[in-house]
């Protein structure tokens, strides 16, 4: 569990601070790192993330979006063990969102056993674009740009 | 014998979003401990959560029952989801896909059962509800006829 907390350069903003302290996993806290890199909001999920947290993490996210006047959101889920019905609906509740603020997202590094257990699941998450690795979204996000926005 | 500290049958509380991190975790290492693959692990824990938040937000709370089952031909991990809310008045709809009666997606009980072995549910009207579910670390083929 090694988040950045406060280090970041200046101008990125502060990750959101989780509750801490707080049931069994008192004195862990943990926070989501979430980084503006040019016009791309990139948001770092990591380890256990509470369901009070994701649903905040969505309202930053929004909120992020309307003021830094980003143009696209990365969620690198590449640390995250599982994706249930509740954080998968959340990420695609971030991406609607996102869609309504004119910004694209882009779902980066699903573990290959999480994307087996979502088919089962019956979450299939159609309508949001994925990439294997953060790079590749930062691509998929930055040609649609010179495209002139998405095909 | 493998002596191990999960070989008892171990009860966690149900009570908030921070209990079903926790009973992620405690599930997760049950079954790694068992022997358990990545992907069995995955979906093991994936169930774990939805059947722990439907005891948190239908339920009203209550506890989950950790069993490892090492006396089989492999390895299993029984959860007893037990909760002693208002039931759950018709089977058949809860376990719909896309059936949702608390605001979420509806793939809860349905889609946790397809991510195990076996799926049990005893809910009784006004008396409460448990879910339980057996995942065996690898499943043994049936025996060919005549073999």
């Amino acid at each position: 569990m090694t988040g950045p907390s406060g280090n970041g350069p200046a101008g990125f903003g502060p990750p959101i601070a989780g509750p801490s302290g707080a049931g069994p996993m008192g004195g862990h806290g943990f926070t989501v790192p979430v980084l503006r890199l040019g016009d791309i909001l990139l948001v770092t999920l990591q380890g256990e993330l509470h369901d009070g947290m994701a649903e905040q993490l969505q309202q930053d996210i929004t909120e992020r979006i309307a003021h830094t006047r980003v143009t696209g959101v990365v969620i690198d889920i590449s640390g995250v063990d599982i994706v249930d019905s509740f954080l998968g609906r959340v990420l695609a509740e971030i991406a609607a969102g996102a869609g309504l603020l004119a910004a694209r997202t882009v779902l980066a590094g699903m573990r290959p056993a999480v994307a087996i257990t979502l088919v089962e699941l019956g979450l299939t998450l159609a309508g949001l674009r994925t990439a294997l690795d953060v790079e590749r979204a930062m691509e998929m996000l930055t040609a649609g740009e010179q495209d002139g926005g998405s095909p | 014998m493998r002596a191990s500290r999960h070989a008892a049958p171990a009860s966690l509380p149900i009570g908030s979003d921070a209990d079903l991190a926790w009973v992620r975790q405690q599930v997760r290492q049950a079954a790694a401990e068992l022997g358990f693959g990545l992907v069995q692990q995955t979906k093991l824990v994936t169930a774990a959560s939805e059947l722990a938040r439907n005891t948190l937000v239908h339920g009203g709370g209550g506890h989950v029952e950790i069993t490892p089952l090492n006396t089989g031909p492999s390895p299993g991990l029984r959860l007893a989801f037990v909760d002693a809310g208002p039931g759950i008045r018709d089977l058949d709809q809860a376990m719909t896909d896309g059936y949702t009666s608390g605001g979420g997606l509806g793939l809860g009980m349905s889609g946790s059962k397809r991510l195990v072995h076996e799926f049990e549910v005893d809910s009784r009207p006004g008396e409460g509800t448990t879910v339980t579910v057996t995942a065996w670390a690898t499943v043994v083929p049936p025996a060919r006829p005549g073999s």
